[in-house]
């Protein structure tokens, strides 16, 4: 162990760090990871050309293949849609679309989740139990049906959406299949740090109760909501990504990389398969790539295995 | 025991009143329940006739206890989209859905307990690593997504299997089958592959998982140090202790394969209740949406109470009571 | 000959802090019949060298070097196939935990029955009748009915019944038994030792019992050995250990034990703790807390040698080996 020396030297020298450096899967998955975030955070600069801009478009140039084939056009990478849409371009916004739904999904069902479980597990009870019955509930139901059903509630309730309401309902609907895990988590680590000594202690002190859950019990909850986190943010990504692919997810003015593998799939048949696989592979490598970050993550941090 | 099935049989009721209450204020108050109940086409006359017959100035109780009445003779009013008694529809989609999801369960359990035993035994080992890899990347594709590799290397790249529709089935009574003919076999190949994949890897995962739980136990060490055969400890101690906690976990999901097979039907253009149920939310279909939650939640409840059913027969734990210490 | 000798017992355990020895150079042996008690704190490795005789090291823990001798043939280096026939036949175990030892799905019958089978060529039948008699020698009552019951109908003291029975129905020559009690009520804990001991003497079947119970040792054991950091540090006849303890370490164990009838204020201990296993001291490992110390043990690490009526690895004890060595010659 390192004691001295600056904090990154620390913590690459700490158990987790020290898993970190012997896993070149997780090293690669958590570069590949990072890029594209990176490109997708930064769509506008990183796109050779701005998929929505209709003006840009040229119509003489769709249905291009990827370069490397023949009939490949070097300004388009990876080919062209119907619309003579860079590939390229399509799958990078398309990406940052997926991102920013998935990430806020997440964080939005990460507040809530961990706020809730932290005052079931803390309050006990009434409480505890009926929040507890409502997870079971909800956990009996697959996520894709209570995503879909949203989805189709909200466009009952709001027949001629724009945008922002588009995203808003889908951003809920993900969050609220997303919490119910936090909260069990959560509320079964606050349940075991409840009892601890320390809590008691400050109990008896008289440190006011929020103070308590925040300052105290919070902390020693964290590590598997990280865990959970993180692989959600894989599962939010694919659930919207199928969520759009089936019609009900963004709308078609932002096509996130669902989208775009649902136009394609159009395609497929006459033979212009870049239009779907291209996207199709940015999901996956997102994905992947996210997984294998929280399987090792979940590994590190399991003090079981060590 | 018996005390037992009773609190199960309770909370499935519980559980299904909820869905029906659910279901039915999605009926009553999102849009025209009058209209769903009429059709589209429903004259001025008829309208203003259920609307006093049906009195919905009545209280909110016996509205519920109507909607309740008619769901369980499978009355959910007329389809907005396409104009036909929602029961028809179902009725008709219903044994698509069903072979689906059962061919698809049958492949995730035949190859996912085998392959998770497997990558537990020879854990460490190349050939288990590789296994889960190859898990991880089943659960980071999208259903849909395998589905279209699936359709562009099976039936665009080598033409061997068709991708799309039922083909040809055969009518038995009231239920369609496509399982008794060629056709309806190569049909049924792609889909229950696509619909089967994702738990395949689940369940193999869970398997891994409990089995090396398992494999630490004292009672394997005890049984090792009584000097019994691997076979005997791995198969007939470990593997049944395994399977006796991830059945539940597995009959459970099995139930999701309902649901799941939404995304696949979409793709294949399989003529089931999940094509029909995505139409509904494209469309803001209530009343075939209502139905779809309604039947669904009865199939999951179902297969929920089976599965708590067989817990009790193969685990003596719940079977027999424990004596009660004085 | 003896039954079981243990020479130079090393065991590892390789981890990314390195190397670790939990085993130092372990050496005892068991005659056919004798109960041999291994008692120390936890951590010492009693229940390790349990379990390297067995071949049920936890991997990465290996035996580094050191043989183990079973009536005089080696076992510590056999094939699984070979360890298998040792196990349950020559040499049986017995674990802490009494409902954890049982798998629950099955009856207790059943698994008898199976491990009977295993080791004798009998029928179903002629077992299921040897498992009813093994139930009624260890004092199961109705042993006709309750063979058809599941682990989780028998209470704790039952269980560990079962688990004897268990241990030694394919009539193994040792049993180790490790911390048999420790998960018992103190009064069943009187019974079941009583039980080990009857059931092993009518045998004739060698124990190691490894327990940190120097109340059970006392009651039950004909010899004793006191491990410490990995290494044994005294070994001899269990009254001689408890009465006149050679060793400081020993000493100071006889004395921590609280006395009905001699008046303190204060309980004795040792002070300090035992090292951790990357850590253990050069030379004596107890030197650090001992408080009879000389400079030779800082630097040289002291084998068994003769101390009166033990043996202990103690250089207090140097000249008088030295001097019983030069009149041996």
């Amino acid at each position: 162990m390192n004691p001295s020396g600056n904090p990154i030297a620390r913590w690459l020298d700490s158990d987790v760090g020290y898993s970190l450096r012997n896993s070149p899967v997780a090293i690669v998955a958590a570069i590949v990871a990072f890029i594209c975030l990176f490109c997708a955070l930064f769509a506008g600069w990183v796109a050779p050309q701005d998929p929505f801009d209709l003006a840009s478009l040229e119509l003489a140039d769709a249905r291009q293949p990827p370069i490397w084939l023949e009939g490949g056009n070097p300004k388009y990478w990876l080919g062209t849609d119907d619309q003579g849409r860079d590939i390229l371009s399509a799958v990078i916004h398309g990406a940052r679309i997926s991102l920013v739904v998935g990430l806020t999904s997440v964080v939005l069902s990460l507040l809530i989740g961990v706020s809730l479980g932290l005052l079931a597990g803390f309050l006990g009870g009434w409480v505890d139990a009926l929040l507890m019955r409502l997870c079971d509930v909800m956990l009996s139901f697959p996520a894709i049906l209570v995503a879909l059903l949203i989805a189709g509630v909200g466009r009952a309730l709001f027949p001629n959406a724009q945008t922002p309401v588009a995203f808003g309902v889908l951003i809920v609907s993900i969050t609220l299949t997303g919490w119910v895990q936090y909260a069990r988590t959560v509320r079964g680590s606050t349940l075991v740090e409840r009892d601890k000594e320390y809590v008691q202690a400050a109990r008896l002190i008289g440190v006011p109760q929020l103070r308590i859950l925040r300052r105290h019990i919070l902390p020693n909850v964290l590590g598997p909501v990280l865990v959970l986190a993180t692989i959600q943010v894989a599962t939010a990504i694919l659930t919207e990504a199928t969520l759009s692919f089936l019609g009900v997810g963004v709308p078609p003015t932002s096509p996130s990389l669902g989208t775009l593998i649902r136009v394609g799939n159009d395609y497929l048949f006459s033979g212009e398969w870049w239009i779907t696989v291209f996207p199709g592979a940015m999901l996956i490598i997102i994905a992947l790539s996210i997984n294998l970050l929280g399987d090792w993550l979940r590994d590190a941090l399991n003090p079981r295995l060590r | 025991m018996p005390i037992f099935l009773l609190n199960r049989l309770l909370q499935a009721s519980g559980v299904l009143v909820s869905v029906a209450f659910l279901a039915f204020l999605l009926f009553q108050y999102v849009g025209d329940p009058v209209l769903f109940l009429l059709g589209q086409d429903a004259t001025p006359q008829q309208i203003r006739e259920l609307r006093s017959a049906l009195g919905l100035d009545q209280s909110f109780l016996v509205q519920f206890q109507r909607f309740l009445w008619n769901a369980v003779q499978g009355e959910f009013g007329i389809s907005l989209r396409q104009g036909t008694k929602v029961s028809k529809l179902i009725a008709e989609r219903l044994p698509a859905t069903l072979e689906l999801a059962m061919i698809a369960a049958l492949l995730a359990l035949t190859a996912g307990i085998p392959m998770g035993v497997y990558a537990a035994l020879r854990r460490g080992q190349l050939s288990s690593q590789l296994l889960m890899t190859i898990s991880l990347l089943g659960v980071s594709l999208p259903t849909f997504l395998i589905g279209i590799l699936l359709i562009l290397l099976f039936s665009v790249n080598l033409g061997w299997l068709p991708s799309f529709g039922r083909g040809d089935t055969i009518n038995l009574g009231w239920w369609s089958t496509g399982l008794l003919s060629i056709a309806g076999w190569k049909h049924i190949v792609l889909p229950a592959t696509t619909l089967a994949i994702f738990q395949l890897t689940l369940i193999m995962r869970l398997v891994r998982a409990e089995m090396l739980e398992v494999l630490r136990t004292d009672y394997i060490r005890f049984a090792r140090a009584r000097g019994l055969s691997t076979r005997a400890i791995h198969f007939g101690h470990a593997l049944r202790n395994t399977l006796v906690p991830v059945m539940t976990i597995t009959g459970l999901q099995l139930g999701g394969l309902i649901a799941f097979a939404i995304i696949t039907e979409t793709v294949f253009q399989w003529p089931g209740m999940g094509l029909l149920f995505i139409q509904a939310v494209s469309f803001a279909d209530i009343p075939v949406m209502a139905a779809y939650l309604c039947l669904v939640s009865l199939i999951f409840v179902t297969i929920n109470l089976i599965v708590d059913l067989l817990y009790v027969l193969v685990d003596p734990r719940i079977r027999i009571d424990r004596p009660r210490k004085a | 000959m003896s039954l079981l000798e243990v020479k130079d017992l090393v065991v590892e355990f390789p981890t990314r802090r390195g190397l670790l020895r939990a085993l130092d150079g372990v050496s005892f042996a068991i005659a056919p019949g004798e109960i041999l008690g291994v008692v120390g704190e936890s951590g010492a490795g009693k229940s390790l060298t349990g379990a390297a005789i067995i071949g049920l090291l936890d991997p990465p823990g290996r035996i580094a070097s050191g043989e183990i001798r079973l009536a005089g043939e080696r076992i510590d280096q056999c094939s699984e196939v070979e360890l298998r026939a040792i196990r349950g036949r020559r040499i049986g175990a017995i674990f802490q935990d009494p409902l954890a030892s049982l798998d629950p799905l099955y009856s207790v019958g059943q698994q008898l029955i199976e491990t009977i089978r295993t080791h004798l060529p009998l029928t179903e039948g002629q077992a299921r009748q040897r498992a009813i008699e093994l139930l009624e020698e260890t004092g199961i009552p109705a042993p006709g009915e309750r063979i058809n019951h599941y682990p989780h109908q028998f209470s704790g003291g039952m269980r560990q019944r079962v688990v004897i029975a268990l241990a030694l129905a394919a009539q193994p020559q040792l049993v180790i038994a490790d911390e048999p009690t420790t998960a018992l009520d103190v009064s069943i804990q009187a019974q079941v030792i009583g039980l080990l001991k009857r059931i092993c003497h009518d045998r004739g079947a060698a124990v190691m019992l490894i327990t940190h119970d120097m109340g059970v040792i006392a009651e039950t054991c004909d010899r004793v050995a006191v491990m410490y950091a990995g290494r044994i540090v005294e070994i001899g006849p269990v009254q001689q250990v408890i009465h006149a303890p050679a060793h400081p370490y020993t000493m100071g164990l006889m004395a921590s034990i609280p006395d009905l009838e001699t008046d303190r204020e204060r309980l004795a201990q040792i002070d300090g703790a035992m090292p951790r296993l990357d850590a253990i001291p050069s030379g004596c490992a107890f030197h650090p807390r001992c408080p009879r110390t000389l400079e030779r043990c800082r630097r040289e690490r002291p084998e068994l040698m003769a101390a009166g009526s033990t043996r202990a690895a103690c250089w207090l004890h140097a000249t008088e080996a030295e001097a019983e060595a030069e009149a041996a010659q």
